[in-house]
């Protein structure tokens, strides 16, 4: 603690070293420059290789079926002979852009509700809270696949927002801790007895103290979604045909893989190359933003990381409680 | 202790019927069963699908309330109601999950113990070449969807092993199924290899990353340094004190991880082929049953509930702090 109470001043007096401070400690941290790097190509492949590509996805080339990589195709047809690189770049597209969007919406929603809850605390902080319980427990994986294509008319939207639905509970519960100890800061307490409103007090001096935490969630998020949409698309219950994303791509060529591998190999390598940079990231972002993490948060944010893996459910999280000692109380 | 562990459970029992209810009603507006009569070559009579659909209680002109009514009124007699084929969903979850408990079992035990191991030795030789690789490894591992592991491992044993070196579809070859001899047994062994390193190679990945991370708050502990200097050799230390504290963090993930694998295995039990609970996750979905995907989530549901009481009483048996409480 007094690490941060002697840092303060500085933080507040020249605002620009900071973000300085944060990018040169970034780029300190080759794995994290790797990760940004492989990230930034894989965004240029994804717009800009289709207009390179003489293919588009949808065109069937009915003289060349599951041709190897190399010539005309870069990295070979399918069965039915389309261009695989175009379909994987397409499906890179989506996986990127859903990715994206479900990290913003959900730790835009995670800050929210949690930082709402502790602030107002009372009815709202049980109502609130009650809903995220009841959204652990729910089996999300199950619910999305179930919900999805009966959405599937009003295109692939729906399905970021269900994604996002299932996604911000255990951030949410972690902003709301935070919360509960920035409230009673002074900063906070000088703009409330200055009149200035509760949503303004939220929006604009308790989420932006907590910012370190909410970036490094929304690439943590990416990350989980890309894996979690990959995995929905590869069951039929997210990107519906025509259009793709590399979890129906990966899904539809199980069967010719064996004899036709790069079918696996090139959407599969792309789908782990954005985990792998998404992680890379953010456990640079992490050293360069709070160094000195410790204790109860930095053990949330840990836990957050496995988040990305957890399985099917969302669940693995209720055991924040027992993790921190005063916690232990409150119910899960 | 008692009492606090009373009203969590309690709560957390609140909670699970509400999910199952709630899944139960998500299901039953959103799937179509009448799907799986419709279309058909000569078509079959309305009234023959509503009788049909009537019997398992799926039939969407039925008010969702009344079908709901009716399945609850079943389940709290121990009776899931029956699958899409008229089967009982009782008999079908019960088998699955014994398909579940074969293919989980061992895996989940060298997996947990393996990442405890390998995440604590990394932290002990941190930023060593050990250290450097596991957690490169682990990386690769956690970025990797298990359905991408599942395929990639199945791929390389036909690539660099040869097709049908390794047997690796379904529980056994045809010519064993529910055969427990000797030779049985050896080849279900030899089917349980990839799904089992599957799973094997997430679990580690995963909790080594934590016991490793926890591993090293401790290291650098007091407690630590007393033990050493009062004379323990740095094994007995290390292991006696240093990783006792350590796991503790870990042990809530760990039980909830365990225990929710049982419908969560469903990639590699789909990649597999093993008709285990979270095949049936999907298959229910996909042939629009709603009463076994209701009990799906009901299972779910009931396994959260037993993993929330597990965990605690894991940490309470560990960690002796919280008993005093």
């Amino acid at each position: 603690m007094s690490t941060a109470t002697t840092e303060q001043p500085k933080k507040t007096a020249k605002r620009q070293s900071r973000t300085k401070l944060t990018i040169r400690r970034f780029a300190r941290n080759r794995l994290a420059l790797v990760g940004l790097a492989v990230m930034v190509i894989l965004f240029l492949m994804a717009y800009i290789g289709p207009l390179v590509n003489k293919y588009d996805y949808l065109y069937h080339d009915y003289m060349a079926f599951n041709a190897p990589p190399g010539g005309d195709h870069w990295w070979g047809t399918n069965q039915g002979g389309q261009d695989l690189f175009a379909l994987t770049m397409r499906g890179l597209q989506k996986s990127l852009v859903i990715g994206l969007l479900v990290g913003v919406i959900s730790t835009l929603v995670a800050g929210a509700v949690g930082a709402f809850a502790a602030y107002y605390g009372g009815w709202a902080d049980r109502i609130l809270m009650w809903i995220v319980d009841l959204l652990l427990v729910l089996p999300s994986f199950l619910l999305v696949a179930v919900m999805s294509p009966a959405f599937q008319k009003a295109g692939w939207l729906i399905f970021v927002v269900l994604l996002s639905a299932f996604s911000w509970m255990i951030t949410g519960r972690v902003v709301r801790s935070m919360t509960l100890t920035l409230k009673d800061r002074e900063f906070v307490k000088a703009a409330k007895y200055m009149g200035v409103s509760g949503p303004v007090i939220i929006f604009r001096h308790i989420l932006p103290s907590m910012a370190s935490l909410l970036i490094i969630d929304t690439v943590i998020q990416v990350g989980a979604a890309v894996i979690g949409e990959s995995g929905l698309s590869y069951f039929g219950f997210g990107i519906q045909a025509p259009d793709v994303s590399l979890g129906t791509i990966i899904s539809d060529n199980t069967t010719n893989a064996p004899a036709y591998p790069w079918l696996f190999y090139f959407p599969a390598g792309c789908l782990v190359l954005i985990g792998v940079a998404v992680s890379f990231i953010g456990d640079g972002l992490r050293d360069a933003l709070d160094p000195n993490a410790s204790g109860a948060k930095a053990k949330a944010k840990k836990i957050k990381t496995g988040e990305t893996k957890a399985g099917a459910t969302n669940l693995s999280n209720q055991l924040q409680g027992p993790t921190t000692s005063t916690d232990v109380l409150s119910p899960s | 202790m008692g009492r606090y562990l009373l009203r969590k459970l309690a709560n957390n029992l609140i909670l699970v019927l509400l999910a199952a209810s709630l899944s139960y009603f998500v299901a039953g507006l959103s799937l179509h069963p009448q799907s799986n009569y419709e279309g058909r070559n000569p078509p079959l009579a309305k009234s023959t699908i509503a009788k049909t659909l009537d019997d398992v209680n799926m039939n969407p002109d039925t008010p969702i309330v009344t079908r709901f009514i009716t399945w609850a009124d079943g389940v709290a007699h121990g009776d899931l109601g029956k699958t899409i084929d008229g089967s009982p969903v009782n008999d079908e979850v019960g088998r699955r999950i014994g398909v579940s408990t074969r293919l989980l079992l061992l895996a989940t035990l060298v997996g947990s113990v393996g990442g405890v191991a390998l995440g604590a030795l990394g932290a002990i030789k941190q930023y060593k070449l050990f250290d450097r690789v596991t957690t490169l490894a682990s990386f690769f591992i956690l970025a990797m969807p298990t359905f991408v592991l599942a395929l990639f491992l199945k791929l390389a044993s036909i690539q660099f092993l040869g097709a049908g070196t390794i047997h690796f579809t379904g529980e056994t070859d045809p010519e064993f199924a529910g055969h427990w001899d000797f030779a049985a047994l050896g080849n279900r062994a030899e089917h349980m290899l990839l799904p089992g390193l599957t799973l094997v190679l997430i679990q580690v990945g995963l909790y080594s990353r934590y016991q490793r991370s926890t591993m090293l708050d401790v290291l650098g502990s007091d407690f630590l340094r007393t033990a050493r200097a009062k004379g323990l050799r740095r094994r007995t230390a290390l292991v006696k004190h240093g990783l006792r504290t350590a796991i503790l963090p870990v042990v809530p993930l760990l039980v909830y991880n365990i225990v929710l694998l049982f419908v969560g295995a469903t990639f590699t039990e789909k990649a597999f082929g093993w008709h285990g609970m979270g095949e049936l996750l999907v298959n229910s979905i996909t042939r629009n049953d709603v009463n076994a995907t209701a009990a799906v989530s009901l299972f779910t549901a009931v396994l959260v509930l037993i993993a929330g009481i597990l965990s605690d009483l894991m940490y309470a048996a560990l960690d002796p702090r919280v008993r005093v409480r």
